[in-house]
């Protein structure tokens, strides 16, 4: 019998190594899967890089795993908001490393690693700063942007409900980046609100099909 | 200097917005157009953390906190709205789905160059969000903005000086004093505050086309 449940966040997350690039969902505090961001701060882990959309809010969740100084690099498009205080001291003291990609591109970038797609040229951020030094090209007339997948070794995700094939279905704007990342890691970690019975999700509903997904976790 | 409200222009905005329109609205400025749709057209808002047909923010008590809009503000959903996620968002926007966009500016040069995202200090954090994604990738993307700066500087402007969101992006240009298209030819004026002259509109502008017609007003 397939069980991809486990009993807890901690074990959940009990095999990431230091080094490793974590995928974390949510779109500010919507969708961001606190329960395993804790327990990862509860593990050894460290130098890690983390692709969010976000930098964290407070202090918890991404923010939380900042502030225990386990994060050597973020990849985000809006580290900067009115309670990202821990990032800003970390940046501004340069103990952090930050990559800002455009949104759409961040999550293109996360959908394309999860395709198998090689890069793909995009028209966001053509003539800016942000394109500076990547390859350009005219395409019918119009400028584009070469831009390359973002691969995880982890991807941490919230969804409302999953069984234990790993379906899933999320709640409102919570789905935000949980789909993409759950296609672009290694190994994709759910946090649900409840685990149900495999059949109990209306097929026609499932969102991210369990084929994606390899733990998931009551929290 | 008589002046458009906040809410004059959001109103301007909001009445050349039609009846079935897609649109996304940007955060501060421009989420105030939400407030002055006609409520007699069907307009759709989409909010590109994963939301379309968004309503309302929610009476107080009610606010959910999966439930929010690209500023991060509890919001409602309408009736026919609709989830989805991140990727489904930014092709709706990033492929030309999306109607109308309406955005804040810090500059927007005669040619339509758009610059929102920095204001080019070395000590400010950058945070780019999904401006950039929007800037090429609406259908017609609108301008909301203070005609000028604090210290009364134009924002429209020959070059932008801060560093650009898009190149040649912008449609049209919604300010306190004005409204202006960006023509092929350089800016054409659709509307002007009342008792401002074209000519002290100009001296805080740069160049409008000269084949510029009074606005029929």
């Amino acid at each position: 019998m397939v069980s991809k449940v486990v009993g807890s966040p901690e074990i959940a997350v009990a095999d990431i190594r230091d080094g490793a690039t974590i995928m974390v969902g949510g779109f500010g505090m919507a969708g961001m899967p606190t329960a395993l961001v804790d327990a990862l701060i509860g593990q050894r882990a460290r130098d890690l890089t983390i692709v969010s959309n976000n930098a964290g809010n407070g202090e918890t969740g991404v923010a939380a795993l900042l502030k225990a100084g386990r994060v050597r690099k973020i990849i985000c498009s809006f580290p900067r908001q009115a309670d990202s205080y821990v990032f800003d001291a970390l940046y501004r003291a340069g103990k952090i490393e930050l990559e800002v990609v455009p949104q759409g591109t961040l999550a293109e970038r996360i959908r394309a690693a999860g395709a198998g797609i090689g890069a793909f040229f995009t028209p966001t951020a053509y003539g800016t700063m942000l394109a500076a030094g990547k390859e350009v090209r005219e395409i019918n007339g119009r400028h584009y942007v070469l831009e390359y997948p973002i691969h995880a070794d982890v991807a941490l995700i919230k969804a409302r409900e999953g069984d234990r094939w790993g379906n899933l279905v999320y709640r409102k704007t919570g789905r935000n980046f949980g789909p993409v990342m759950a296609m672009a890691a290694a190994c994709t970690v759910a946090q649900v609100d409840r685990v149900v019975e495999v059949g109990a999700l209306d097929p026609e509903s499932i969102v991210t099909p369990g084929i994606l997904v390899h733990r998931v976790v009551a929290a | 200097m008589n002046r458009w409200t906040r809410d004059q222009m959001a109103a301007r905005v909001a009445r050349d917005i039609p009846e079935g329109a897609y649109v996304n609205l940007g955060i501060g400025l421009p989420t105030l157009v939400a407030n002055h749709l006609p409520p007699d057209r069907e307009i759709f808002l989409q909010s590109e953390n994963g939301l379309l047909g968004m309503g309302p923010a929610p009476a107080p008590g009610e606010e959910d906190p999966d439930l929010i809009n690209a500023g991060k503000q509890p919001v409602t959903l309408l009736p026919g709205g609709a989830f989805f996620d991140h990727a489904d968002s930014f092709a709706m926007i990033r492929g030309g789905h999306i109607d109308i966009c309406v955005l804040g500016a810090f500059q927007v040069s005669v040619a339509g160059d758009l610059a929102n995202w920095h204001t080019g200090d070395p000590d400010t954090i950058p945070a780019v969000g999904g401006a950039m994604d929007l800037a090429v990738g609406a259908r017609r993307v609108f301008v909301m903005m203070e005609h000028l700066t604090k210290k009364g500087e134009p924002k429209i402007v020959e070059r932008c000086t801060y560093p650009l969101t898009g190149v040649r992006c912008v449609h049209r240009i919604y300010t306190d004093l004005a409204v202006l298209e960006v023509g092929p030819s350089g800016l054409e004026l659709i509307d002007v505050v009342d008792g401002l002259s074209i000519e002290e509109l100009a001296r805080c502008t740069a160049p409008i086309a000269s084949g510029s017609s009074t606005p029929g007003r």
